[in-house]
């Protein structure tokens, strides 16, 4: 980690006004070489070691070598077979998928109501929503622990979904109304001449125009419904109702004695490298998305 | 009501009236639209459109909270939910209650040490990144893209992951210490009361210090260019140049990414339960509350912890949103 | 047929007032022009007609139906907007057909349609294309086939040729008078700052002025045919934006008042002008107005040096310095040979002059003064 510090310092003394391709002195290109790749290689050695460690077996798997002696697939096997983790995925799909569409949908049309029309309490009720992203989730654990056995829905996909929206709505409203608002007002008043309703306006017009946004923000609602844990492990009890996080947390030989690393590093890259391809490819769109949720808000 | 004193144009005459004369004497007008102008349409419609998602947002975060709240004042239990009596601040101030447990203010002293140390280190780490972020480069979407590798990792899985690159016996780091002389004997990373919180710390920046990073990196980039080339133009050295231009300009924006990372670390729960489960020295606030309301199955005692994260978290960003007020208008100033 | 009413209308954002109490009737078929400098609420009474506004107190009418609460769509209007307002993600054909599928019209009469707006604006080829594909004065053409398919009783244009460059709005201007005439039956309002579309377009000008605030001031300064406004400026405002360059303005006193004609002073020099004395006495102070091409150069009693001229190439520029008038006065020459310091005749004829009380206020020209003055023009 301390080598991280040295990056930051070394960029540091690069970075304002420093030509790309024609610095000054070389030190400052090495040290932005150097820091960049020592960055680089931090970030993502952990997924390079979990990915050897799932392909070693046995007392392969005490040696810490990256490239595995003798690679193998039995993990990846072992962790289907012994365990419903397809079901997991699948779970996990699920959930997330829903709740992506669920939060898009409605905060598409809250963010018509917000981004385009001035209301009376229109600032007030932004900024209590604002607020609900910052609300701890243990906070809301015992009462909506009530709300999911009063509807019947405990140990079952849907008490996840409705609990997720509590950590999606907040942001994914946001960001949309942080896009509606850049929008032209004239393409509103020509549909509004056309004699088109509000609904078509925002889901014929508006949300075509908007696709960037709305993938990015589909994107972080997905890997934030993804990547939940605790509504997960506390409002699902049977192995076939969990999500992929909680299977992977819970994974553990029947002796109890030695956690099997093995299929645990099998299950956690079958569940990022999907997260990670995705990522990589919608980069810019996730950066956008995240910085208009943050900065210009 | 005659209809020509309402008819004086531009004089006083309400709205109300206006329609009500509408409604009476323009019978052929019978538009359901036809209550307040265009405007007040408007802002009707919006309201229908803005309403599943503020009932949604009220049943899933509002209407919990307020029950969790309620709990707290109350001896409710797990086991049977529906049965329980009120017993005011017992489970606050009571002679077990919550301020008067020992575990209780470690779950605290655990929370506060874990966030100071981590979005500090965040936040240094993070303006390193963002700068190198900022330069054109060909690095540049190789750097973004192994930026992002660790934040989308699920939490569970990088704590997973750490586990076993930190695990006393087998993991790669006491290997390469070992090998490097640094230590001379195994650390128990996870399981030593003196190192596992640090631990935490370490896998927490790891995969944290990409979203202050991004954060940080949108404020760079709002920078106008003209600033640098002017102090350039004067020949102000780098390190003054970042000192007295860049970071007083980035100021507001690395202030918001800090009080969003705090408010995020002081409800930490995921990283901490998996890497050393319920263990009391590294326990959370969040982990404090989960192991009451569900393992101990205490919704009362449980309760009244979940609401003092709440208000201390509540208090927190009303003090955060004033004080960055203020620095925003002084950056506008 | 198609008569719009307007009764009252007043129009305040907050405190500020934006459009005073209008009273106006555009005519079916009529191209109607509402000319004005920024800000004197040109566009927000345009859209007070389309319904993307409410009025703050008066009655619309089109039709015959009053219109204050219906929705836009509902008041068989259609409008061309400045930035045109394309949907960027549909071709021009689903931008034409996006409203009238909203209207549930069959899909041949949709076609129908279409095809004819394609053929008046020549938009053959173009159909597939998304907007950003087309250019600037083909974007301009899809908007007013957009309106055009809607077939409404009334033609909205907002500043539509404010986009365009030159070459380009001198075109679309021919091409919007022609469209006027093949629809015949269709109103027109259309805004715009440009006093040359305005002149060249309408068949009524409705000139507005800003208002300062104030809400005792009529937003209508003068309505009526163009060379009516031209010719007999109801006021000091009308008389300055109409015609360019503007109109001298000179302050002046009462001298003289005779059987319809006056005599002022203008800091010794002294003029007749043509026009009606009623209501005017001996010593007020009044503006005495003449526009730069009535000026007659090369004539005349009065003589005044040349300050500055201004070649144009078909006509020149020149300004006369004048005693004790600090702003000098300028007339339209058709001759070059004019040197900077001469000392030039000049006469200003009585049938040409304006005169404006304090108020700012026209003083009536009887209806024999106004065909001389449009005698002079020829």
């Amino acid at each position: 980690m301390s080598g991280l510090v040295k990056a930051g310092a070394g960029s540091r003394a690069l970075a304002p006004g420093a030509v790309p391709g024609q610095p000054r002195f070389p030190w400052g290109c090495i040290g932005y070489w150097a820091a960049s790749l020592l960055f680089i290689f931090v970030s993502v050695f952990p997924l390079l070691y979990a990915l050897s460690s799932s392909l070693k077996q046995g007392s392969g798997l005490f040696s810490p070598e990256l490239w595995p002696k003798a690679p193998t697939f039995a993990n990846y096997s072992g962790v289907f077979a012994e365990q419903p983790f397809a079901q997991n995925l699948l779970n996990s799909l699920l959930v997330a998928g829903s709740v992506v569409t669920l939060s898009l949908g409605l905060s598409l049309m809250a963010a018509w109501a917000f981004g385009r029309v001035e209301f009376r309490g229109r600032g007030l009720l932004l900024m209590l929503i604002l607020s609900a992203s910052m609300l701890p989730q243990v906070a809301v654990l015992s009462g909506m622990f009530e709300l999911v056995r009063a509807f019947g829905i405990y140990d079952t996909l849907g008490a996840l979904i409705i609990a997720d929206l509590v950590l999606t709505l907040p942001f994914t409203v946001w960001v949309l109304v942080t896009f509606m608002r850049q929008l032209p007002k004239e393409l509103e008043e020509a549909a509004a001449m056309d004699g088109v309703g509000v609904l078509t306006l925002v889901f014929r017009v508006y949300m075509p125009l908007l696709w960037p946004a709305m993938v990015a923000t589909g994107l972080l609602a997905f890997i934030a419904a993804w990547n939940e844990f605790l509504f997960a492990l506390t409002f699902t009890l049977s192995t076939e109702a969990r999500t992929v996080p909680v299977a992977i947390a819970l994974i553990s030989t029947p002796s109890g004695f030695e956690l099997p690393w093995g299929k645990i590093m099998a299950a956690s890259v079958i569940v990022t490298l999907p997260l990670v391809a995705l990522v990589v490819v919608f980069q810019r769109r996730i950066v956008s998305g995240l910085s208009a949720g943050a900065v210009k808000g | 009501m005659s209809r020509g004193a309402l008819r004086c144009s531009g004089a006083a005459a309400s709205r109300a009236e206006e329609v009500m004369a509408n409604d009476i004497l323009r019978p052929r007008l019978q538009n359901a639209a036809l209550r307040g102008g265009l405007a007040a349409q408007r802002v009707r419609r919006a309201w229908w459109m803005a309403a599943p998602m503020l009932l949604v947002l009220a049943a899933v975060g509002a209407w919990p909270l307020l029950r969790t709240i309620w709990f707290s004042l109350t001896d409710s239990e797990l086991s049977n939910p529906g049965d329980y009596a009120f017993i005011g601040l017992e489970n606050y101030v009571g002679e077990y209650g919550l301020l008067a447990s020992a575990d209780w203010w470690q779950a605290v002293g655990n929370t506060l040490l874990f966030t100071g140390l981590s979005v500090s280190l965040e936040t240094l780490l993070g303006l390193g990144v963002a700068l190198l972020l900022n330069q054109a480069s060909r690095l540049r979407t190789l750097l973004r893209a192994a930026l992002l590798v660790p934040w989308a990792i699920p939490t569970v899985v990088s704590a997973k992951m750490w586990s076993w690159m930190l695990h006393d016996q087998f993991g790669i780091v006491n290997h390469h210490l070992l090998a490097l002389g640094v230590i001379a004997a195994p650390l128990a990373w996870t399981a030593d009361p003196q190192l596992s919180l640090f631990s935490i710390v370490l896998v927490d920046v790891w995969k944290a210090t990409p979203y202050m990073a991004l954060l940080i990196l949108a404020a760079l980039q709002m920078v106008p260019v003209d600033c640098y080339e002017a102090a350039r133009v004067d020949g102000v050295p780098r390190w003054q140049v970042f000192r007295r231009i860049t970071l007083p300009l980035i100021l507001p924006g690395l202030l918001v990414a800090m009080v969003f990372r705090t408010l995020d670390a002081l409800r930490v729960f995921d990283l901490i339960y998996v890497m050393t489960s319920n263990s009391r020295d590294t326990q959370s606030m969040s982990v404090f509350v989960r192991q009451q309301l569900i393992d101990f199955g205490l919704v009362g005692y449980g309760s009244a912890a979940a609401t003092c994260l709440f208000f201390m978290i509540a208090l927190l960003s009303i003090v955060a949103m004033g004080l960055m007020r203020r620095t925003f208008e002084r950056a506008a100033a | 047929m198609s008569r719009i009413e307007l009764r009252g209308i007043s129009k305040r954002f907050g405190d500020t007032p934006v459009l005073n109490d209008i009273d106006l009737s555009i005519a079916p078929g009529e191209f109607c022009v509402f000319v004005g400098p920024s800000g004197c609420g040109k566009s927000t009474l345009l859209r007070l007609l389309a319904g993307l506004e409410d009025p703050s107190a008066g009655e619309i009418e089109i039709d015959g139906l009053l219109v204050n609460h219906l929705p836009p769509a509902k008041r068989n209007v259609a409008m061309v907007f400045q930035s045109y307002a394309l949907y960027p993600h549909m071709s021009v054909h689903q931008n034409m057909a996006f409203g009238l599928q909203h209207r549930k019209l069959p899909a041949a009469e949709i076609e129908r349609r279409i095809a004819d707006a394609v053929r008046i604006l020549q938009l053959d080829g173009l159909l597939q294309r998304r907007p950003k594909e087309l250019s600037g004065g083909q974007r301009q053409r899809v908007a007013i086939a957009r309106a055009i398919v809607r077939q409404p009783k009334v033609f909205l244009f907002d500043e539509p040729l404010s986009n365009l460059d030159a070459a380009l709005r001198v075109q679309t201007r021919l091409e919007i008078a022609r469209l006027h005439r093949a629809l015949g039956s269709a109103s027109m309002v259309y805004v715009t700052h440009d006093q040359v579309e305005a002149m060249t377009l309408a068949d009524r000008i409705v000139l507005l002025q800003p208002l300062a605030g104030r809400s005792d001031v009529p937003s209508v300064a003068q309505a009526g045919a163009p060379l009516a406004l031209y010719h007999h400026p109801a006021n000091r405002f009308v008389a300055g934006f109409i015609g360019s360059p503007a109109m001298n303005f000179v302050d002046a006193t009462v001298k003289a008042l005779g059987d319809g004609r006056v005599l002022v002073d203008a800091n010794g020099m002294c003029c007749a002008a043509q026009l009606s004395p009623q209501g005017l006495a001996v010593g007020e102070p009044v503006t005495l107005g003449i526009r730069p091409e009535h000026v007659l150069l090369g004539e005349g009693a009065q003589r005044a040096r040349v300050s500055h001229v201004e070649h144009l190439g078909e006509v020149s520029h020149v300004y006369l310095e004048l005693p004790g008038i600090s702003t000098p006065l300028l007339a339209k020459s058709y001759h070059e040979k004019i040197a900077l310091g001469e000392l030039l005749p000049f006469d200003l004829p009585a049938q040409a002059m304006h005169l404006f009380r304090a108020d700012g206020v026209a003083q009536a020209r009887g209806n024999a003064a106004g065909r001389s003055v449009e005698a002079v023009d020829g």
